[in-house]
């Protein structure tokens, strides 16, 4: 039985010390994959509880339903629905905000309050001030990232357009509701807190401002315990499928909610896929730091087998080692992770707008992290450990035989032939040893992995920009009317102020059936030969609408289950509801959503209308955007407008923002594996060659060119392992970029030659740091001793 | 300036000359205690002297040998080689200078494990001015059959052969051979010792053998004993006899 301080575990901290560079090395490296682990799956339980307590304590609802116009008593009718524990009504708009200071129009999304009290769903909380006076009609309560946006307070006022009137809205209160954890600006993928707020108004003021008196047009539901949400769904379709209902929803594709879930997955993949690659590199290292240390205690371990020490107490005392080691990484793992999940948590806070961050200890994040290092460490260890078992006692007091090397073997004579004794030296050593050489491959290889697997986000986002906003939506802005219009408010949107070009669109709820399959959808109508919205094939080529039947975004066709040339039924949920019978004639390939399109005409045709639009994107003059922007506020017909270089303009400022953070830390991470493995091969080689090159210091070799005898190796097995990185990093890209795709959004992969570039820089750079460290070490070569011992 | 000081300078000045030792000494600090390895030494090696130095362990004959050589500088004293004072050298001139014109042979052979005989000596060649091909230099040492074999597959004996063609192959000035038989048996090391003096008389080195065996002190033009960091005795051998006549 061993104590706690046993004369071996005193040799085992002894030993330890020594090997302090390389078990800072190891550690350092476990610490980055328990600390990723700790921060992803950390901020992750942090998220959730933030979200779980907002929704709980605001009442988030569960089922939502938008409809053209129902009467209020259709209130009584929803309650009864079995399953639902409260219903609730409200009128809900987009609007224009006219701001001052600001070139392009933003947009606000009304919201009703009831007149009396708070919501009983989608509850408020309030920042700042009051709630507004069901007396006065022009109060709001703002959302807080739009307040902080402009440095609103209450008593501010606003300018906004409803139904065609601009209206001075004052601001009475700061708030925000678990419907809007996420915003996006139109038209944009991104939060746009500057030109997207809510405003929640008193629902007098509203029903006043839109002729909904006595009406709603939306509809929030909480469910029972044991409520079927699909059943409640069918239900409420069918009860407000009189009143132009485009069909209910539950959370699972409310827009806030679902996008908060899709970055929750993003932290789950990166718990799943970032720390494993971190420790298996760790599990290699400590394998060859405890080969090495065997082979150079081989006699002491001869010693303590003849002392009477059984095999299984030599084997844990080197895997003990390796657990000591690996605890330092994972101590600090955890206080690194801690530090970085609050970091974490505190940005999504910036883009989630939840009223508190609870910060959860979350100890299985914390006990997942501590086992998986050391079950990586124990994993590294086992075969030296065994090895170390194995031998036997008077076999092990003998010094190790000499390494045999042979002729030719893996490298043709040819080329030996033809090199210098030092390089030939770096050859034969590193095809003496193919396995360990292969482990050094593999580990730099995996540091560039990981960073072209994560850097190439930037190149894909450079991608779907490049592709969404100037190769499909070439238009300068998008405006959407507030319900369909004729063909004169098209034309008057023609006559504003810098309006080059023109093309009316015509968008449409509908519901696409292919047997069992069912999907909420629109379907966008523009002219078969539009220049503003070009469709693209998956080659990238422009499609154009068919002028027969829809085109669908490969994502609809595949969740629908149909390909070109089948048949699909799309119930209208507008006007007489007419449900068509369309062939799919062409599928796009989109990033955003799920969309379908169809020639404006043939669609016209279907419906039974003759020229009426939804909306129109326009071609301006650059030199008048702003006066267009002034005109266009001021068209009662306008419910939004989107113009691209404010999209554009946002989504640089987001990246520029997060580039540099970023890039710095994966390149943290990355320089870090690749350093730690280049120091540990590094470190080894020269134990094992030390005296090699002492006699050669001693024969007149210069540092510099032992230094090449014992970091060429390492050299070449960088220059070896970037390519191979380079393509590991691809597949890395390509499997997030799938584990990354959902319904709502795709993620392009792309990868630049920069990219690969910057990664193979940072490793070089990192590799370079840490052989340099090493070859500090040379000097310190003893040739004096050399000439007297025997190795 | 002493007359015998005068009389040495004038000694070192002479082309024969090919090193020259003056008042050197050596103490090591090691914790609380001094150790005086070398006490004042004053030696003057000709060009193509075979020198035998012998002395007990601790006798400084190693400590000498590593100034000498330029691994090692002395607490006070000079070392002038070929007229040029290398006890002023910093670490790259030391390097350059063993570069040009030392050879050393060590008690363990040191070859690179990784590369053939006549590659470990084509190490070496590479990096001279005017050296001798490999093969040559192998064959000087008897070893020209087995120039193919890795050290693992040769015998201690030849491995030191190997060793030593590595050693002369850039006909270095000045050949240090540190106990070069130590880890040998007799008939091994008289091979070793054969070597030596081919290449003694065939290229003029200069060597100087440290060691403890006694024996070898007849094949030397000059034996010179250590004791307590001090040249003790010093006897110049009328008639050098070759290492097979030797015994020990």
């Amino acid at each position: 039985m061993v104590a706690l301080f046993s004369a071996l575990d005193r040799k085992l901290l002894r030993d330890l010390w020594r090997l302090r560079g390389q078990g800072l090395a190891v550690g350092i490296i476990i610490a980055c994959g328990v600390g990723i682990m700790i921060m992803a799956l950390g901020s992750l339980a942090s998220l959730k509880e933030s979200r779980s307590t907002y929704y709980d304590r605001y009442r988030f609802a569960e089922v939502f339903a938008d409809v053209k116009r129902a009467p209020d008593r259709m209130l009584a009718d929803l309650r009864e629905i079995p399953g639902v524990k409260s219903a609730e009504t409200r009128i809900t708009r987009i609007v224009t905000l006219d701001i001052e200071n600001l070139r392009e129009p933003a947009n606000a999304q009304l919201v009703s309050l009831p007149d009396e009290g708070r919501p009983r769903l989608n509850d408020l909380i309030i920042y700042e001030g009051r709630w507004p006076n069901p007396s006065r009609s022009e109060e709001a309560i703002i959302s807080r990232a739009f307040a902080e946006a402009h440095d609103y307070h209450p008593g501010d006022i606003v300018r906004a357009v409803l139904n065609g009137r601009a209206r001075d809205i004052e601001i009475v209160g700061i708030g925000d509701s678990p419907e809007y954890v996420w915003t996006l600006g139109i038209g944009s993928l991104l939060p746009d807190d500057k030109r997207f707020g809510v405003f929640w108004m008193r629902r007098q003021a509203l029903e006043r401002a839109f002729d909904l008196d006595g009406a709603f047009n939306n509809v929030t539901v909480s469910l029972l315990p044991d409520a079927i949400e699909q059943d409640v769904i069918d239900e409420m379709d069918r009860l407000l499928a009189p009143y132009g209902a485009i069909g209910a929803y539950g959370r699972d594709t409310q827009f806030s909610n679902a996008f908060v879930e899709s970055e929750m997955g993003q932290l789950v993949a990166m718990a799943q896929i970032i720390p494993p690659v971190f420790l298996i590199v760790s599990a290699f290292l400590i394998h060859a730091i405890l080969s090495r240390l065997i082979a150079v205690e081989r006699q002491q371990i001869g010693l303590l087998k003849a002392f009477g020490f059984t095999n299984t107490e030599v084997a844990s005392h080197y895997i003990k080692m390796a657990i000591v080691l690996s605890l330092f990484g994972v101590i600090g793992g955890l206080l690194i992770g801690r530090q970085l999940a609050r970091l974490t948590t505190h940005i999504y806070s910036d883009t989630m707008r939840f009223p508190e961050i609870v910060q959860v200890i979350d100890s299985t994040a914390y006990a997942s992290g501590t086992s998986a290092a050391i079950f990586a460490a124990v994993l590294g260890a086992m075969s030296a450990a065994l090895k170390a078992a194995r031998l036997k006692p008077a076999e092990a007091m003998n010094p190790a035989p000499p390494t045999v090397y042979k002729r030719g073997g893996l490298l043709p004579a040819w080329l030996l032939d033809r090199l210098d004794e030092p390089t030939r030296m770096i050859l034969r050593h590193i095809t003496r040893w193919p396995a360990r050489a292969l482990m050094t491959v593999f580990g730099v290889a995996a540091a560039m992995s990981l960073l072209v697997g994560t850097l190439f986000a930037f190149d894909s986002t450079d991608e779907m920009i490049d592709t969404i906003y100037y190769r499909t939506d070439v238009f300068d802005a998008a405006v959407t009317f507030a319900e369909v219009k004729g063909y004169d408010a098209v034309t008057e949107l023609e006559r504003l102020p810098g309006v080059l070009d023109i093309e009316a669109n015509r968008g449409v709820y509908v519901r696409f059936r292919n047997g069992v399959r069912t999907e909420r959808g629109s379907i966008t109508a523009i002219p078969s030969d539009s220049n503003a919205k070009r469709l693209l094939d998956h080659d990238g080529q422009v499609l154009g609408v068919a002028e027969a039947g829809l085109t669908l975004s490969s994502q609809l066709a595949e969740m629908l289950a149909v390909d070109i040339g089948d048949e699909l039924i799309v119930d209208v949920l507008e006007g007489n509801r007419p449900t068509l019978e369309v062939f799919v004639t062409a599928l796009t390939d989109e990033y955003i959503g799920y969309s379908a399109y169809m020639d404006l005409d043939t669609l016209g045709r279907l419906l039974g209308e003759t020229r009426v639009f939804s909306g129109a994107y326009l071609v301006l003059d650059p030199d008048r955007a702003e006066a267009f922007s002034d005109a266009v506020l001021k068209r009662p017909q306008v419910a939004s407008v989107a113009l691209r270089s404010a999209v554009i303009d946002t989504f640089n400022e987001t990246l520029e923002d997060t580039i540099t953070i970023m890039m710095t830390i994966y390149s943290l991470i990355g320089g870090a594996i690749a350093a730690g493995v280049v120091y540990n091969a590094a470190r080894i080689s020269l134990t094992e060659r030390g005296r090699e090159l002492a006699s050669l210091r001693v024969l007149g070799f210069t540092r510099g060119e032992a230094a090449y005898i014992l970091l060429g190796e390492q050299a070449l097995l960088v220059l070896l392992a970037i390519p191979i990185g380079a393509v590991l990093g691809a597949g890395f890209a390509h499997l997030i970029v799938l584990g990354m795709s959902t319904d709502l959004y795709r993620v392009p992969y792309a990868l630049s030659p920069a990219t690969r570039g910057f990664s193979a820089l940072v490793v070089l750079l990192a590799s370079i740091g840490a052989a340099g460290l090493v070859a500090q070490r040379i000097r310190n070569l003893d040739l004096i001793e050399v000439l007297k011992t025997r190795e | 300036m002493s007359d015998a000081q005068a009389l040495l300078r004038a000694n070192d000045a002479d082309a024969n000359t090919l090193l020259s030792v003056r008042g050197l000494t050596k103490v090591y600090q090691t914790g609380a205690v001094k150790v005086h390895a070398l006490r004042g030494i004053d030696l003057t090696v000709k060009r193509g002297e075979l020198i035998v130095m012998l002395g007990a362990s601790g006798s400084g004959k190693s400590t000498l040998l590593n100034i000498i050589g330029g691994l090692d500088t002395p607490t006070t004293g000079t070392v002038t080689f070929m007229g040029e004072d290398i006890t002023d050298l910093r670490p790259s001139g030391l390097t350059q200078f063993r570069r040009a014109h030392v050879g050393f042979i060590f008690q363990f052979y040191n070859l690179v494990p990784s590369l053939t005989a006549r590659e470990n000596v084509a190490l070496v060649t590479e990096i001279s001015q005017n050296p001798i091909a490999p093969e040559e230099a192998l064959r000087m040492v008897g070893l020209g059959e087995r120039i193919h074999h890795f050290p693992a597959q040769l015998s201690g004996g030849e491995q030191q052969r190997v060793a030593v063609a590595r050693a002369i192959a850039k006909r270095p000035n000045l050949l240090l051979c540190d106990e070069p038989t130590g880890a040998l048996d007799s008939r091994t090391g008289v091979q070793v010792l054969e070597a030596l003096k081919t290449v003694n008389e065939e290229l003029g080195a200069t060597t100087l053998i440290i060691t403890h065996n006694v024996g070898i002190a007849e094949m030397s033009d000059r034996v010179i004993r250590l004791s307590d960091g001090m040249i003790s005795e010093e006897q110049a051998m009328h008639r050098r006899r070759n290492p097979s006549e030797l015994s020990w």
